[in-house]
């Protein structure tokens, strides 16, 4: 059998970008159809006005020992790591990509204190399984249609440099393992595009072998990897060994720059270049929002096949008993842990089956497990103070009045003052964290071009931003930049005072229980539902969250909540709706049956 | 527990109006799915960036650390948003320069660590992003060097971007070349002035004088001309064309549009111009060329009349005073008497007054006109008698 031709693979041309401004500088005719005297050369050695982009019949021979030829090379079987003598930088491929960036997102995670054997066995398995899933279809190796021997993936469980970890896509791998039965399809070949003689000169190129076929590659079942999908691969990693980051303390370490995301492909090697159609691939301009992670990890779970997960248990920190108690201490919330345990169990989210993944059995969906414990605590203050605007004001006062006439005592908990400290804090951290994001920098110091034409255009602009961006420094003189804090999941630490406020911890809830017969209730015992009625369309959505419709204490609470997490208000609303209904399903039930507007008493 | 039921009960009505409300009116529902198809077909299926997200709000602080004065600040988050010349989206991208300029511009206007290299240095960067903010650029970059004292820097500037020309793009920029040239006029103009002033301190017979004067005429001309061209594009060129008629009174005395000037300056609040008036009118019938011309002896006999009547004798007699030997001859000779009149009663009439005022009643050309018998202008020329017997100066006298 023939090896597969590939019909368009090209290496870049490089020009020596220091003979080429001469060159262009030197002539300075004006343009027949614009008159501007501005030139750049087009691959075929023309010149070409950079304004208005007429083409002239002048042409340049361009000789300089960094010049080199089209190649088109015919076959894979050099491997792919193989550095031509003429070729600048290696030929590489998009998946060689993906898989570099997860490498260094897994040696960052590495360093936020994860265990070594996520990387080397979790992620890693994760991530040949997804090849190999992915790699039926998307069949560039002509070894396979020769029907070579497949070798084993390299079993580089301690391998500690990037480049080594390149070898599993070397091209004699990719044949399943022992477990990882694929189908007995004959591999559908690569849609290959056919090279056009303008397609060459234009903006169909890119620095990865297969950039332009990956990104116009459109196959039912498949799902496609993209720089999001990384994250969502590393999140079921972190989950696989019930680790102690949640999916918003993921995101946040990304958006503090802890983990490679944003311009991940900066950590490439240097030979492995970076443009044309790759620039769509990896260079992404947002930071990776919660539910479009959350819902790709499903996807991704689902497309690999994924067995149950391992479970999470009582004693595991995903579960909401723990998350809770973790919650409560970053909100600065007094001891309300025995409340949210009991809400915990009256709802049943703390059930092993309900808590753990399961890809193949609960379809579409999981639990948001660090959601859904900041809204159980939601819920509890509900529980305690109502929240209408009114009786958490009434119980503040008492709380204050009884703090005045027994200072000795252990203080109760003052809403009011709660209040007034979380929304001071959270308002300075709020405008900290806008600041700090209107100051990103999304561009990189070597530009990703689209096309050739683009490339000195690119550098050139770089430059000069690179030069305005040192007068303005200039002008803004030595203001001592903050220590980057390190990392830690938790955002706030009451305990130690460094907020300078008071904390709240150890305050009794004496004001708000009262005692009935065994146990202790809440003073309270009103509630009133985050959500009346349920969506029972299609989208199985939960109607919800205008703000205007909720009270003021509820707006605020979930305002800094959210906050907390990084997620929209709405989503959380959205838990907490979840919540209620499960915790007062019985009343829900009941309120169907007797069909009149039900009123919703606790106990 | 009737209590309690009684409570829930509204508790439970509250809700229901609630409902009712989130249900019927619009503010109250909310579908957050449909909203993100909504916003994707107005993004055109693309999500909003945070890039662009960040950006804008970089911008927003720069606008208020700029209303607050803060320009450490300002500078710090300009660094930031400089990010945006590279933009991915090409709309964004060519709009970007134009905003940047402003911003920046104005930081470095106050920033105390700016000076005007850094000022230079920034402008020549940015006049050269893009082609279509070169004039823009020039313009506000040469009225920052005008306001700091570089004239000649200015002057450079606006040179350079005179002869700036980009093909089509040009017909768009006329404004701009225009305000160009405006402005590069005007600075010639601050020049010949100033030499002008220079000149009036030396020594006539001084050999320097001389070759001054030839290159102020040289500057003269060169900047009548610049200016010239500009006062024929439609537009308010006021502050351009005081400083032309300037220029050109001190060539061409006896333009038309030293009438025009005089009117300007009679207007004018200071006394300065009000004397200068008087002068250029004078100056303006010094001229064969405009001794007919009806409109200036108008303008003149009222000018008499007002400067006498406020007082300021001591202006005509100094205007009269190098005029007194030659004008009677030129202007009211028995011969002009009667050929005025005959071409031209009404111009008759105003010289007679001028001359009534200036030579007193007993002159030849005041006697003749009064003498004339005229259907619409014997009440003109009554009052003229009046007046002439009021005011005239050679019978200080009798002025009150």
């Amino acid at each position: 059998m023939l090896p597969l031709m590939l019909g368009r693979v090209r290496k870049a041309r490089t020009w020596d970008l220091g003979c080429l401004q001469e060159i262009l500088k030197s002539f300075t005719e004006r343009c027949s159809q614009c008159a501007a005297v501005s030139w750049g050369l087009t691959d075929e050695g023309k010149y070409y006005c950079t304004s208005c982009h007429n083409v002239t019949d002048r042409s340049e021979e361009v000789v300089s020992t960094a010049v080199i030829t089209n190649t088109k090379i015919n076959s894979i079987s050099r491997g792919l790591r193989k550095r031509s003598k003429h070729e600048k930088g290696w030929d590489w491929y998009v998946c060689e990509g993906f898989q570099c960036i997860l490498y260094h997102q897994a040696e960052a995670l590495k360093t936020l204190g994860v265990g070594a054997e996520l990387k080397n066995e979790v992620l890693h398995n994760l991530w040949k399984r997804y090849l190999q899933k992915s790699k039926q279809a998307y069949c560039k190796n002509p070894v396979r249609t020769r029907g070579r021997k497949a070798k084993v993936l390299g079993d580089n469980l301690q391998s500690s440099d990037c480049a080594s970890e390149l070898e599993l896509l070397s091209d004699t791998t990719l044949e399943s393992g022992a477990e990882f039965q694929s189908d007995p399809q004959i591999p559908k070949p690569f849609p290959l595009v056919k090279a056009s003689p303008k397609s060459e000169a234009a903006d169909v190129c890119s620095g990865s072998v297969d950039g332009v076929e990956y990104s116009e590659w459109k196959e039912k079942g498949v799902l496609k990897m993209t720089v999001p999908r990384t994250l969502a691969l590393c999140y079921l990693s972190l989950l696989w060994q019930r680790e102690t980051i949640t999916l918003s303390d993921l995101l946040r370490f990304v958006e503090e720059d802890r983990i490679p995301y944003v311009n991940a492909f900066q950590l490439f090697p240097e030979e492995m270049k970076v443009y044309g159609r790759d620039k769509g691939i990896f260079a992404v301009e947002s930071w990776p929002d919660y539910e479009d992670i959350y819902k790709n990890m499903i996807e991704v779970a689902i497309f690999l096949d994924l067995p149950r997960f391992p479970d999470v248990t009582e004693d595991c920190y995903l579960h909401p008993n723990i998350l809770c108690m973790k919650y409560l201490l970053e909100l600065n919330l007094p001891e309300m842990h025995s409340l949210t345990c009991q809400v915990v169990k009256m709802t049943g989210i703390g059930e092993v089956d309900f808590l753990t993944f399961d890809p193949i059995a609960k379809k579409k969906r999981t639990v948001k497990y660090d959601v859904q414990a900041v809204a159980v605590i939601v819920v509890v203050l509900k529980l305690l103070f109502l929240l209408d605007d009114k009786l958490e004001w009434s119980y503040s006062s008492l709380a204050e009045a009884y703090n005045e006439e027994h200072r000795e005592d252990e203080p109760q908990f003052d809403f009011r003052k709660w209040y007034q400290v979380m929304k001071k804090t959270f308002d300075e951290k709020r405008q900290k964290w806008e600041e700090a994001r209107a100051k990103y920098s999304w561009k990189t110091k070597r530009p990703i071009y689209r096309s050739h034409i683009d490339k000195s255009v690119m550098y050139k602009r770089r430059e000069m931003v690179e030069h305005l961006q040192k007068q303005f420094s200039a002008l803004v003189g030595s203001t001592p930049v903050a220590e980057k804090k390190d990392p830690s999941s938790f955002q706030f630490n009451w305990t130690e005072g460094d907020t300078g406020s008071p904390c709240f911890h150890g305050h009794s809830l004496q004001g708000l229980l009262r005692t009935k017969g065994q146990s202790l209730i809440t003073k309270n015992s009103l509630y009133w539902l985050s959500t009346q009625k349920f969506c029972k369309s299609y989208c199985k959505h939960v109607t919800t969250y205008e703000e205007s419709n909720f009270s003021l204490s509820y707006q605020f609470i979930l305002s800094i909540f959210s906050f907390l997490l990084r997620i929209k208000t709405s989503i959380l609303h959205e838990e907490v709706s979840l919540i209620e209904k499960k915790l007062f399903e019985k009343k829900y039930n009941e309120s169907k049956k007797r069909s009149r507007p039900k009123k919703v008493r606790r106990h | 527990m009737s209590d309690f039921d009684e409570e829930l009960t509204k508790l439970a009505l509250a809700e229901d109006g609630k409902r009712e409300t989130s249900v019927f009116s619009n503010p109250g529902m909310h579908f957050p799915w449909l909203q993100e198809r909504i916003e994707t077909v107005v993004t055109g299926g693309k999500k909003k960036r945070d890039f662009a997200q960040t950006t804008s709000a970089c911008l927003s602080f720069i606008q208020e650390a700029l209303l607050k004065h803060q320009w450490q600040q300002a500078a710090e988050y300009m660094h930031s948003y400089l990010q945006t010349l590279e933009d991915s989206d090409t709309y964004k991208r060519q709009n970007a320069p134009e905003v940047i300029w402003k911003l920046g511009s104005e930081i470095l206007f106050y920033h105390p660590k700016s000076n005007v290299e850094t000022f230079n240095n920034f402008a020549d960067r940015m006049k050269n992003i893009g082609v279509l903010n070169y004039l823009k650029i020039s313009l506000q970059h040469a009225l920052y060097l005008i306001h700091h004292g570089k004239l000649e820097d200015a002057n450079r500037n606006l040179s350079d971007a005179e002869t700036w020309r980009y093909g089509e793009k040009s017909s768009s920029q006329e404004v701009l070349i225009n305000l160009v040239q405006a402005y590069k006029g005007l600075l010639q103009y601050h020049t010949w002035s100033k030499k002008k002033t220079e000149l009036s301190e030396i020594d006539k017979d001084d050999y320097a004088y001389t070759s001054e004067t030839g290159n102020s005429g040289n500057q003269s001309c060169r900047t009548s001309t610049s200016i010239c061209a500009l006062l024929k594009t439609p537009g308010v060129w006021d502050p351009f064309v005081k400083s032309y008629v300037e220029i050109l009174h001190e060539i061409v005395p006896s333009h038309p549009l030293m009438l025009e000037f005089h009117t300007l300056l009679r207007k004018s609040d200071t006394e300065e111009h009000q004397k200068l008036g008087l002068s250029v009118l004078f100056e303006f019938l010094d001229f064969a060329g405009c001794t007919k011309n009806i409109t200036a002896w108008k303008y003149l006999a009222k000018c008499l009349k007002q400067t006498l009547m406020e007082g300021h004798l001591v202006w005509v007699e100094e205007e009269w005073m190098s005029r007194r030997s030659w004008w009677p001859t030129f202007h009211f000779s028995f011969f002009w008497a009667k050929s005025d009149w005959k071409a031209d009663a009404d111009l008759a009439c105003e010289k007679a007054f001028v001359v009534g005022i200036l030579l007193g009643k007993g002159c030849r050309y005041f006697r003749y006109i009064v003498k004339q018998d005229h259907e619409t202008l014997k009440k003109k020329i009554k009052r003229m008698k009046k007046c002439v017997k009021k005011y005239s100066i050679v019978n200080p006298g009798v002025c009150t």
